[in-house]
């Protein structure tokens, strides 16, 4: 148990994937909370690529989770933008008011 | 030559019928009626060729259906038989177009009609001349429809539609008896040929059919069952209800088909077939008891009936019985003789019915006639003259035929023989009775018409009146000329091998042989007939009204034709409603368009509303969905693969 | 023994912060747990030995990125009271899920094992830290192999900048601003009006 083995920190990252996952769907307060959930998804898929870089001695995984970091700056700052736009348009940020595409 | 008499007039039913509006009324007329009048003529020329030369032929046309063991071709095949249906249909089918050149002169479907009538003609030419029972098969189920046009002619009128529906619906129950038998004989001798099946059903006399878990005579079976067919067409007792109904179709539309011809195609059919017949005693005794009921059955309805040519048509359905048992007793020479006598007879009677339906303006009831045989006495006399030869009275041509057929039923020995006599004589006294009582109410008494109607009798034109001469004519000498060929003393040499006669079937030949009260009877009853006609109509015009009151139930139980028509509507037509109904709504509407079309459209749009509800957009929604997807699918990878 | 409990740590705090993102009432403090979500991780990064990247994490995704969210957060004024209705719909179908989707990446995670080959495929091999460090490793690599990738990351940050300007662009009324343009196009007829002007009378 005590011996950090891969598995732990896979563990730790599908836990957060989840949560992640979880924040996206089960929240009906703000989009904003849905930006921060994605966010907990790119980590734990940076955790998952840095343990196996270490594990299996590879320099590859790092270098991609640099560039999953970089694609996820870009994203929030477009996604937070978007949301700074509807916000102006709408006056509001909840969930359920984001029903515009209704078919 | 031979195939000319055939096909001229499918000609003129094909020229009339399809350039009628082209070529105009007056050449559609003229074109059919010459184009019968050359073939009628052309029968008299074959008709001694066959019979005095004795040259009895067969052409062949064209082969058919050749499948395996089954072969049937086209070929035309004359003999005596052939001969004198020739000289019937031919002869009675140009007068009656002629005599429609004047009768529907006012008619805006002149060309149509002809058409039809030359169409009839070729069908019944085809079926007379059939040398296979397919072949004869056509000819049947060709006047058959020939008849369903002619009775539905003026189709917007919707009791001739529907009387033109229900003639034909009966005779299909007819014609699936007719089918069911050519089966059979078919199984029986490997061939629907003529020629083999006669020279092979002595030999098959005795084969055993096995059906239902009982032993049955082969031959009886086909036999009958071509009766049934034989009933059908000629409207016997059971299958009789169409023929008062097809009164609904133009008068010589009666003459023609329900007189002359098509009903006499039955009686043709089982004289045809006598080879094979004279091998049943049951077939025949049925044969004998249907003709006899049916013949007093008629009987007994066309004395009470007042539309005028209602009358004549169940005295026809009383004559086919006449005939019938007289086939039944073997005696086919004078069955057909008494067919050849009757379709000049009847033709002329239901021509000159027209002639009076036209001089009162279309009135066909024959309570508002009365009191115009001083106006037409033409017509008078001739119809005068029709009646006498339908009652039996000497020396016109029906006293030959019946008192032949009479005489043989008695001569042939049978309890069916003997009974079929009594009930001979006594539908004799009816047939006599209701003729008169027609011309007596017809044309005698005070006039019940009112003044217009009475003032537009007249007679009518020559173009209708020579046909009746002609038919009138045939009427007096037809039984005096042929008698010596058709049952007397030539007779063997005039029929030689076109109808088989067992020896011990010895009816037409004890005929000339019966005890002399036996042949005078049923003239004496003729003539009672009469003189009642003349004592209940002339003389003491109350009578009637009296006796009805005295017998209502009698009476009513008569008007209502035995209520027959009622009771099939009750057994087969309102049933056959039902089930079509339930089809029709159930099965067809609920089961298969509910499920299938309209059951597809209705589930694809609950479907679609349904899915469509997914798009509800809201993003979580739509994330959840992913999600619910992603996790089916890890699992499924999970589960297969891991 | 150290780095377990330390791991132990750092995992949990990581995973409790994780939930309180997601389950908090004031979306500030939401952002705020991201935060220390991400100082954690790093701190797990450390343990993995990639020192760059975990403080790429610190300075990058808290330094730029939740503050961001935080200034956003705080732009756009929401009242938190009035949000938190709905949650609890979707939670028993979501909780199966997610508890599926859990188990299943524990069953994976849990036993997983290297193939037998893995060690030997291995791309890049890293250098022994006590050689070339972290960074020096990584430097060497990005900017030779893989140069053209790094290029055209820059290229999606310079996209993403273009794209937030022009998205929350927006032109005001009553704000006065400079375009050259028509500065150069005036002229001496249309600007500059000579009025006569009677002494001391004014205009």
């Amino acid at each position: 148990m005590l011996t950090i083995g891969l598995s732990h920190y896979l563990t730790v990252a599908g836990i957060l994937f989840t949560l992640g996952v979880f924040g996206i769907f089960l929240n009906r307060k703000n989009v904003i909370i849905i930006m921060m959930s994605i966010e907990l998804i790119l980590l734990a898929v940076n955790i998952n690529f840095v343990a196996f870089s270490h594990f299996l001695g590879d320099l590859n995984g790092q270098v991609f989770t640099m560039f999953v970091l970089t694609v996820a700056a870009a994203e929030a700052a477009i996604g937070l933008a978007i949301v700074v736009v509807f916000f102006r348009n709408r006056g509001t940020i909840a969930v359920e008011d984001v029903n515009r595409m209704k078919g | 030559m031979h195939a000319a008499i055939v096909f001229l007039p499918l000609l003129g039913s094909a020229i009339a019928g399809l350039f009628g509006r082209v070529i105009g009324d007056k050449a559609a007329q003229l074109i059919t009626s010459i184009l019968v009048g050359i073939s009628a003529a052309l029968s008299v020329v074959v008709f001694i060729d066959v019979v005095e030369a004795g040259h009895t032929l067969t052409v062949p046309l064209m082969n058919w259906i050749v499948s395996g063991d089954f072969n049937v071709a086209w070929s035309l095949r004359f003999d005596t038989l052939t001969a004198v249906m020739l000289i019937v249909v031919n002869g009675v089918s140009c007068m009656v177009h002629f005599y429609s050149i004047g009768y529907m002169h006012h008619d805006p479907s002149v060309p149509r009609f002809h058409s039809y009538l030359s169409l009839f003609t070729f069908a019944m030419l085809m079926l007379v001349t059939a040398d296979n029972l397919v072949q004869l098969f056509f000819g049947w189920e060709g006047v058959g429809v020939a008849s369903y046009l002619l009775i539905g002619f003026w189709y917007e009128k919707p009791s001739a539609s529907a009387a033109a529906i229900k003639a034909f619906v009966v005779n299909r129950v007819g014609d699936f008896g007719f089918a069911l038998g050519i089966f059979g004989v078919f199984m029986l001798f490997g061939t629907v040929q003529f020629d083999p099946i006669f020279a092979g059903a002595g030999a098959k006399a005795h084969t055993v059919l096995h059906l239902f878990g009982r032993d049955w005579n082969a031959i009886t079976i086909c036999c009958l069952l071509l009766f049934v067919g034989a009933m059908g067409k000629s409207a016997q007792l059971g299958l009789h209800t169409w023929l008062p109904d097809a009164m609904e179709g133009p008068t010589p539309v009666s003459a023609l088909i329900h007189a002359a011809t098509m009903v006499t195609a039955g009686v043709f059919m089982v004289a045809r077939m006598s080879p094979l017949f004279e091998f049943s005693d049951t077939a025949l005794t049925v044969v004998t008891i249907v003709g006899a009921c049916t013949a007093i059955f008629a009987a007994t309805i066309g004395c009470v009936q007042n539309d005028i040519k209602r009358i004549i048509a169940y005295s026809t359905c009383s004559q086919l019985g006449y005939m019938f048992f007289a086939l039944g007793v073997s005696a086919y020479p004078a069955a057909i003789f008494h067919l050849f006598t009757h379709a000049f007879f009847k033709a002329l009677l239901f021509l000159g019915a027209g002639s009076v339906i036209h001089a009162m303006s279309d009135e066909q009831d024959i309570r508002r006639m009365g009191g115009i045989w001083k106006h037409i006495p033409l017509t008078y006399s001739l119809m005068f003259v029709g009646s006498l030869a339908l009652a039996g009275i000497p020396p016109f041509a029906g006293y030959y035929s019946k008192d032949t057929i009479l005489e043989a039923a008695w001569g042939a020995g049978t309890p069916v023989g003997h009974a079929s006599y009594v009930v001979g004589v006594l539908a004799a006294f009816l047939t006599a009775f209701y003729s008169w009582r027609l011309i007596i109410v017809a044309f005698h008494g005070k006039p019940r018409a009112d003044e217009h109607v009475m003032a537009h009798v007249h007679e009518s034109p020559l173009i209708m009146t020579v046909p009746l001469m002609v038919l009138a004519a045939g009427a007096v000498f037809a039984g005096v000329l042929g008698h010596e060929y058709f049952v007397g003393e030539d007779m063997e040499h005039f029929w030689s091998k076109a109808i088989l006669i067992l020896d011990k079937h010895e009816a037409i030949h004890a005929a000339h042989h019966v005890p002399t009260l036996i042949s005078l009877l049923p003239t004496v009853a003729g003539a009672l007939g009469i003189g009642l006609a003349y004592v209940m109509y002339m003389f003491v015009p109350s009578l009637p009204g009296l006796l009805a009151r005295l017998l209502p139930g009698v009476h009513k139980f008569v008007l209502n034709k035995w209520y027959f028509d009622e009771l099939y509507d009750f057994l087969f037509v309102r049933p056959s409603f039902r089930i079509g109904r339930a089809f029709w709504q159930g099965g067809d509407g609920a089961l298969i368009d509910g499920v299938g079309p309209d059951g597809v459209a209705a589930a694809t749009r609950d479907i679609a509303k349904r899915v469509g509800a997914l798009q509800s957009g809201y993003l979580y929604h739509y994330a959840f969905a992913m999600l619910i997807g992603v996790a089916a699918f890890v699992t499924w990878y999970i589960v297969k693969v891991g | 023994m150290i780095e377990g409990l330390v791991f132990y740590l750092f995992a949990a705090i990581t995973v409790a912060s994780g939930v309180m993102v997601v389950s908090s009432r004031n979306p500030v403090y939401s952002v705020l747990w991201l935060i220390l979500a991400f100082f954690n991780a790093a701190g797990l990064f450390l343990l993995l030995g990639a020192e760059f990247l975990a403080m790429v994490l610190v300075i990058v995704y808290v330094g730029a990125v939740a503050v961001l969210f935080l200034f956003v957060v705080m732009l756009l004024d929401i009242n938190y009271l009035r949000l938190r209705e709905g949650f609890m719909q979707y939670m028993p179908v979501g909780a199966l899920i997610g508890a599926i989707l859990v188990v299943e990446l524990l069953m994976v995670y849990g036993g997983w094992r290297f193939a037998d080959e893995a060690p030997l495929s291995v791309a890049t091999r890293t250098p022994d830290p006590t050689v070339i460090s972290n960074t020096d490793a990584l430097g060497r690599l990005l900017y030779t192999d893989y140069a053209f990738l790094f290029q055209a990351a820059g290229l999606v940050l310079l996209v993403a900048m273009v794209g937030t300007i022009m998205l929350t662009h927006r032109t005001r009324t009553g704000v006065r601003k400079q375009v050259i343009a028509k500065q150069n196009a005036r002229t001496k007829e249309s600007s500059v009006e000579i009025v006569k002007v009677t002494s001391g009378g004014g205009i």
